[in-house]
This record gives C-alpha cells, sequence and structure tokens, in this order.
C-alpha cells in the first residue's frame, strides 16, 4: 500500500496535545506510523495548511428508510443541483437529501471519514445497510432505535435489566447495529395510542412505564454490556418552547452511572441535537420566545459524564426527518407543506416533513443563536460535538459554516446585523450578542474528531494522528498564520468545506480538492455476546410467530450482501 | 432592441432540450458564438447549430435582445427558462417547459405548447395562441411553489392540472380545460373562458378561479355564498360565488377565514 508523508502542515490534534506545531505526519498501510517506518514515501507539501485526524460525525440521518421516503417526496431537492458523471466520479444529486453517492463525497470533501447513521428502524435494517453499503468513502454504521422497542418497555417495566441487554445484544448482532438510540422515550409508542410523552414522569399507555425510566434502564443495559458507544438520546418534547426543563431531566437521568466498557468511553449518556431542546417560554414569537441554552449549559458543564452534539440550525430549506413520529406529524400541520409517516410494527415511527428554515422569521434566527450559544458556553470541547442533526436542522454540508459561527463573533454579529431579520429581538430574548468566545482551531479538533471518536469509543482507530490509529488524515487550506477570523470569516467556511487533501484508510481519496478514488467503505458493528438467556430467545421467538410481519429468518441482516466489508467489533460481556 | 433568428435546419430524433435559448443566455453573443451554445438529445451534449441555423446577434442585455423561432419547435424543450427579460417569439408549436421559473419578458407561441409551461414562473408573460398541455402554471413534481407572478394567456385549451399550487398570477385560458383546475392553489387568479371537466378548486386554500362555461361535476368542498357582477378580462357577467375547499386548513384574515373563490357564470 501507498507511503504518504504529510510535510509542515500546521496540525492539531487534541488527543497529542498537538496545538497548530509544524509537524511531519506519517501514513503507511493505512494507518498513522512514525515518520521513521517510510521507506519511499510520496510527499504531500502541507505548508500553510491545516492538517488534523479526518472528521467524525457523530449524530447524521444518512442512510435508511426515512432517508429515502425523503428524497423520493423530494424531487425538487435535486431541482438544479445534480451533476454528471466524470472521471471515477458517479452522478450525483441532492441538496438536503442528496443521493449515497453525494452524501459519501461531500464528508470526503469536508475531510470526514466516519459518520453514525443516528437512526436505523431494526425491521428495516437491511435498507439502511444496503444504503451505507452504497455511500462510498466513508466508515459508517448505525443505532438501532430502542426507546420505543416493545421487548425493551416489556422488559424495562418489570426492571429487567439483563434481558434487556441480552435482547440488545441480539439486536445488534441481527441488524449489524452499533449502539442504542433513544428517540422520544415512549412518546412515539404513545403516540399509537393518540398520546405523548412530554415529560420524563408521563406513562406509555399500556406498558405504565415512563421516559424516565426507559433512559435509565437503557443506561443501565449500556453499562451492563460494556458498549464501545453510550446510550445515546433525543429527549421528550423536542421542538416545544420551554423544554428546556424536559432537557434537564432528562441529562439528570444520567446522574449516578459511571461508563464501564473497554473502550475509553468515560460517559453514560449522549444527548443529541441539544438546539432543539434548549428553549424557554411559551410560544415560537419574539414575545414567548426565550433560549435557555445558558441554564442547559450550566447543568452540563458540571457533569462529567454526559456529551451531546449541538444540531445548529443552518436557515436552509431542508428536510426534517426523526423517529420522532408526532413531533413530525405536528411539524406539519405548523408549515403545512407534505408530511410522510413510516411507522414501524413494534419498533418505532418515523416522520419526514420539509422545512423552511427562513432567516426572515423570528423563530429561525432565534433557533439558529441556541445552538451556537450551546457550543460557546460549552466548558469540556471534547464532550460538544459539531452536527446540525443532518438533515434536520440543515444539511451537513453547512459544517464549515458552522465553524465559521463559532470561530468568529464577527461572524455572528454579520448574522444578527445583515443576515437575520430580527436580530434585535434575537439579541434581546438569546444569549448569542453578550457571548464574546471565539473557538480555536484545537477546539474545532476536539469537537469534530477526538471528541466523538472517544463517545463512539473508536479514539482507538480514529480522532487522533498518533501512530496505530487509521490512515485518516485530512488538510485544509487554511493558514492560522495568516487568517484572522474576525476578519475573514469567510475564508474558514471554504476552507473546511474543500478539503485539499483527504486520506482515508491510508489511501488518497481527495487530492488538491478533487474525490480521485471511491475509497473502501467499510460498516461498523458490534458483535456483543451474552450468557445463554432461554426467556429472550423465547419472548423473540414469540413475538414473531405473534405479531410481526415477517419471520424471524427473514429479519436479519445477514451476508455480503448488505454488509460486504464489515468491521466488527467483539464485546464480551458474557460473565 | 436586437433580434436572433433560429430557423429550424433539422428534426431532433429525440427531444431537443435547450435551455440555453434565452434572451439571458444570449445577451451580448455573436450568431456564430449562439450557434456554438450546447443542447441535449437524450444524454448526448450538441450544439445549438446543429438544429438551428443562428442569424442576426443579440442585444448587449436580456432586456435588448429579442429572439425569433422562425419555424416549429414542437420537439424543442425549455425555451425560454429562467428567462428574466426580453422577448422570445416561436412562430409554430413549442415542446414541454416553456418559460418555466421565468422570471420576467415575454414569450408568444403562435403555435400550441406541451405540458408545464411557465412551471413555478415569477413574472413576465407567455402568450400561446393554439393549445396548452398538462401542467400549465404548475409546481415541479414535489414542490409546492407553482407559479407565483405573471401572466399565462392560452387562445385554444388547456390541459389537465393547471396552476395546481399556483400561488400568484395569473393564467386565462380561452377555450376549455380538462380535469383539476387550481388544485392546491394558494392564491392568484384563473380564468376558464369555456368548460371544466371536474376536480376544480380541490384542497383549494386560497385565490380565485373563475369559469364562464360549464363545470362538468363540481367539488362537494365548495359551498354557494352569492351571486355577484364582475368584469374579467373585458366582458361583465353575473356569477355564482362559491367558496372552498371546506375540507382544507384556511388562514384567517382581519377575523375573517379566507377561502379560495370560485366564480361560475350564469
Ligand atoms: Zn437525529
Amino acid at each position: 500500500m501507498a507511503e504518504y508523508l504529510i510535510r509542515n502542515g500546521f496540525v492539531y490534534d487534541p488527543v497529542l496535545g498537538i496545538d497548530g506545531d509544524k509537524k511531519d505526519i506519517a501514513v503507511k498501510d493505512g494507518k498513522i506510523v512514525e515518520t521513521t517506518a517510510l521507506s519511499k514515501p510520496t510527499e504531500i507539501n502541507a505548508a500553510g495548511m491545516t492538517v488534523m485526524a479526518a472528521g467524525v460525525d457523530v449524530h447524521a440521518h444518512v442512510a435508511g428508510p426515512k432517508v429515502c421516503v425523503g428524497r423520493n417526496f423530494r424531487p425538487e431537492d435535486k431541482l438544479f443541483n445534480s451533476t454528471p458523471q466524470a472521471g471515477i466520479k458517479r452522478m450525483e444529486g441532492g441538496f438536503s437529501v442528496p443521493t449515497t453517492l453525494r452524501t459519501g463525497y461531500n464528508y470526503a470533501r469536508m475531510g470526514y471519514g466516519f459518520v453514525m447513521e443516528a437512526a436505523m428502524p431494526p425491521l428495516f435494517a437491511r435498507h439502511v445497510h444496503e444504503e451505507i453499503r452504497d455511500t462510498p468513502i466513508i466508515d459508517e454504521a448505525a443505532l438501532p432505535v430502542f426507546g420505543n422497542n416493545w421487548f425493551v418497555l416489556e422488559y424495562l417495566k418489570n426492571k429487567e435489566i439483563e434481558n434487556t441487554a441480552a435482547y440488545i445484544a441480539w439486536l445488534l448482532r441481527v441488524t449489524k447495529g452499533f449502539g442504542i438510540k433513544n428517540v422520544n422515550p415512549g412518546g412515539t409508542e404513545a403516540w399509537g395510542w393518540g398520546m405523548n410523552c412530554e415529560t420524563v414522569n408521563d406513562v406509555v399507555p399500556y406498558f405504565e412505564i415512563t421516559p424516565a425510566e426507559i433512559i435509565r434502564g437503557l443506561i443501565e443495559a449500556n453499562e451492563y454490556l460494556g458498549l464501545p458507544h453510550c446510550m445515546h438520546v433525543h429527549g421528550n418534547s423536542l421542538g416545544e418552547p420551554g423544554n428546556y426543563t424536559v432537557t434537564l431531566d432528562t441529562l439528570k437521568q444520567a446522574e449516578g452511572y459511571t461508563a464501564k466498557n473497554d473502550f475509553g468511553r468515560d460517559t453514560v449518556l449522549h444527548h443529541t441535537h441539544l438546539q432543539f431542546h434548549s428553549y424557554g417560554g411559551t410560544s415560537y414569537s419574539s414575545k414567548g420566545f426565550e433560549s435557555k441554552s445558558k441554564e442547559v449549559m450550566d447543568y452540563v458543564n458540571k457533569q462529567d459524564n454526559i456529551t451531546f452534539d449541538l444540531g445548529v440550525v443552518t436557515l436552509d430549506e431542508t428536510t426534517t426527518m426523526t423517529a420522532d413520529g408526532p413531533f413530525e406529524h405536528h411539524l406539519s400541520h405548523m408549515n403545512h407543506l407534505k408530511w410522510a409517516n413510516v411507522d414501524v410494527e413494534l419498533e418505532t415511527a418515523a416522520g419526514v416533513v420539509p422545512f423552511i428554515y427562513n432567516p426572515k422569521s423570528y423563530i429561525a434566527g432565534a433557533q439558529w443563536a441556541v445552538g451556537i450559544e450551546l457550543g460557546l458556553y460549552a466548558k469540556d470541547m471534547m464532550k460538544t460535538y459539531i452536527t446540525t442533526d443532518h438533515p434536520n436542522a440543515g444539511p451537513f454540508t453547512r459544517y464549515p459554516r458552522v465553524i465559521k459561527w463559532l470561530m468568529s463573533r464577527a461572524a455572528r454579529e454579520h448574522m444578527l446585523e445583515k443576515e437575520l431579520k430580527y436580530g434585535d429581538s434575537i439579541r434581546n430574548t438569546c444569549y448569542i450578542g453578550e457571548i464574546d468566545r471565539e473557538l480555536t482551531l484545537f477546539e474545532i479538533a476536539q469537537m469534530t474528531r477526538a471528541g466523538p471518536a472517544k463517545v463512539l469509543g473508536l479514539s482507538h482507530m480514529f480522532g487522533s494522528l498518533r501512530p496505530g490509529c487509521e490512515g485518516d488524515v485530512a488538510i485544509y487550506p487554511y493558514n492560522p498564520e495568516a487568517i484572522d477570523p474576525s476578519r475573514d470569516p469567510e475564508l474558514i467556511e471554504r476552507a473546511f468545506s474543500t478539503a485539499q487533501y483527504l486520506i482515508k484508510g491510508g489511501e488518497m481519496v481527495v487530492k488538491e480538492g478533487d474525490i480521485v478514488s471511491n475509497g473502501s467503505k467499510r460498516t461498523f458493528w458490534v458483535d456483543c455476546t451474552t450468557s445463554e438467556n432461554p426467556q429472550v430467545q423465547r419472548d423473540i421467538s414469540e413475538k414473531f410467530k405473534r405479531y410481526y410481519s415477517v419471520t424471524e429468518a427473514n429479519y436479519e441482516v445477514s451476508g455480503h450482501h448488505y454488509v460486504p466489508n464489515p468491521y466488527v467489533i467483539e464485546v464480551d460481556a458474557s460473565q | 432592441m436586437a433580434t436572433v433568428t433560429l430557423t429550424p435546419k433539422k428534426v431532433p430524433s429525440l427531444r431537443l432540450e435547450a435551455d440555453n435559448i434565452t434572451p439571458d443566455v444570449f445577451a451580448g453573443k455573436s450568431a456564430a458564438e449562439i450557434a456554438g451554445l450546447h443542447v441535449f438529445t437524450g444524454n448526448t451534449q450538441e450544439l445549438l447549430g446543429d438544429y438551428f441555423t443562428v442569424a442576426g446577434s443579440a442585444g448587449a442585455t436580456a432586456a435588448e435582445t429579442s429572439i425569433v423561432i422562425d419555424g416549429d419547435a414542437s420537439r424543442v424543450k425549455y425555451i425560454g427558462m429562467k428567462m428574466s427579460a426580453g422577448d422570445i417569439l416561436v412562430k409554430g408549436n413549442a415542446d414541454m417547459y416553456v418559460g418555466a421559473w421565468m422570471l420576467g419578458g415575454k414569450i408568444t407561441v403562435k403555435g400550441s405548447i406541451d405540458a408545464f409551461a411557465g412551471t413555478g414562473m415569477t413574472g413576465g408573460e407567455i402568450i400561446v395562441d393554439g393549445d396548452a398541455g398538462n401542467y400549465l402554471g404548475a409546481a415541479y413534481r414535489g414542490d409546492w411553489r407553482g407559479m407565483q407572478g405573471g401572466l399565462i394567456r392560452v387562445g385554444g385549451n388547456a390541459g389537465s392540472d393547471i396552476g395546481t399550487f399556483m400561488r400568484g398570477g395569473e393564467i386565462i385560458i380561452g377555450g376549455n380545460t380538462d380535469v383539476h383546475v387550481g388544485t392546491h392553489q394558494e392564491g392568484g387568479r384563473i380564468v376558464v373562458k369555456g368548460d371544466c371537466k371536474s376536480k376544480v378548486g380541490g384542497q383549494m386554500v386560497e385565490g380565485e378561479i373563475i369559469v364562464f362555461g360549464d363545470i362538468e361535476v363540481m367539488m362537494p368542498g365548495f359551498q354557494y355564498r352569492n351571486d355577484v357582477d364582475l368584469e374579467v378580462d373585458g366582458s361583465e357577467a353575473t356569477f355564482a360565488l362559491y367558496e372552498g375547499d371546506v375540507g382544507e386548513r384556511h388562514p384567517k384574515r382581519k377575523g375573517d377565514v379566507v377561502f379560495g373563490k370560485l366564480y361560475l357564470k350564469y
């Protein structure tokens, strides 16, 4: 395999504590190595450029049935933006719900190497894996959703953590899943009864269990198994004014738990797209809404076992999609655009609605402010990750823009003064105007690679340029000695949008800004061994016979067709 | 005003996709440069000059440029797409997407046009002496932003699904229409001088539909309110006013619920 020597770049590696020093980075046989290990390397002159480990995305919706529904019911998302096949690059299309090919290419263009698909309906795991397979370059994994699953609800109602864990281990194996996603705990199931769970103490009908019990039960099961990632929650009452108290109650469920795993992860709860969960007030108007980012971060900053991602609203026309079916239904009644729902028997229900975050509306600007504030109030950037909950708050291709807003107060002031119609009301009802902080490249590297790799239990492979890590290196045309974020914020966005080089798994994928290879993408999944559990086996057979519309034998994601290039992480929970 | 004349010299084997035929693209170009613009037949890229003899030259800007297609363009799509100013005269027929996403200027077609003319247009005029196909002034597939401004006037008949998701502007049909008129309409005005078949104003939220002839089958979601005298496109008459679609959501303005208005001439 090729050898690369990346010379003289400004290197940022939070794991190694390298903060912009000029260093050479060596890649050989797919891994980072000491420069002395190279014999005849291809040299890449990175002088005047920024070098980081490839990006790691902790949460995006990029593959599976709801993404596909988004693509199918939004042909207008591809209007005037498709590009034909060219060289090794295949045809691309779509903006907020891009094709699988464009998804892989655009992540590579931004210098990303690993992406977590954040919500896999187990019954449709085959579909998720087929799309992951068809997404070039980037390594991916998927989190099956458990928070409204009948098995989980029944076991947790009876406080059977061991059975919950055995079921989770079985489900991860048959769906080739990576960890535990928990969307609107109990609420989506309650919606099947015409209700929802608006606080952590609302009882799910029939199952008589609360979201708080589901969250704690899944944390316990996660740590019982010792999975690489922690329990990954999208709390109740997403998007509702005043929901920050629900969010604090959600986060408090992690109190008293410590991480138990062999993967270097030290947190037990990841709260996703915290922006959508940090609202005060009673309505979406400038008179009724307020940001509660500070109040939420005051709590988060005191905890050492919680991580979160931002979910920044990017002020685009996008497509919202979540396994929070009731929320999407509610949203379609607010914006009167088309709505689709994908109910998944026994397991979950996703909704899809197009959405325009209009910079001329107060609320879209306030939502933008809340997301950025969370990043600026955060104390531990290893526990704070950049996302847009792609495509819910905006497309992942806006990460460079989010980086710009976080790094440059001038860029934020420009938004408040020029781009947003209600900048003054946003200053009055949100905190953004009073925050001076400008994040550094070191902090951005924590938020976009080192931190997410750690919480996913993948810090032995990703997020750092330490010898032994995967040969995943991004080189950005950003000269930290020449660029002043307060004067040239646009250069930040441009640089992080167009990596000059991406080496992925030791292979050159982006060269001088062009995609030159379709890479060798892998699908990561977790194979967790537990001791024999006849009861859970019996329950599974029984549910398949009684309720599922498919047989147990037709449920499993098996064989090379769905996961042709697997990377299996073994976990032994049999003791 | 400078005029560019395109004279058809070859019938395309497949439909020609010629979104470069606009005053905006032609502006500032010589006949030779215009002949060198690309067109697509299927996945093959060819030149405008392969299909048309180009004479004259364009003005400095779109507004100073006239285009004449001196013959039949019934296999040429996207004429005047996204044009912002200037004018186009087609002496024969034209294919689909005439004036789609048009912003301004004027397109005149002496013959008939196929489907999707004026898709998502926001301004300008499309004047057709013959007939129009389906989805006139409608939204692109999946989109909720149909015609938003400007004028479409058709001398003959129109096909089905005209004004779907229309939000503004005016469509005037001299003859009859097929089914589905103003489906999901949220503004603007559709005038039909002849008859409509059925499903007129289905899921209509706002806007106006005025029918001089008959509607074969009325939608059940429209309720008779009162009679009104109106002057429409130069002729005065008495109309029965129906409001609907009552099965659809409707906004409130100054305390009153706003409905779609369907006027049917006595
Ligand atoms: Zn999400």
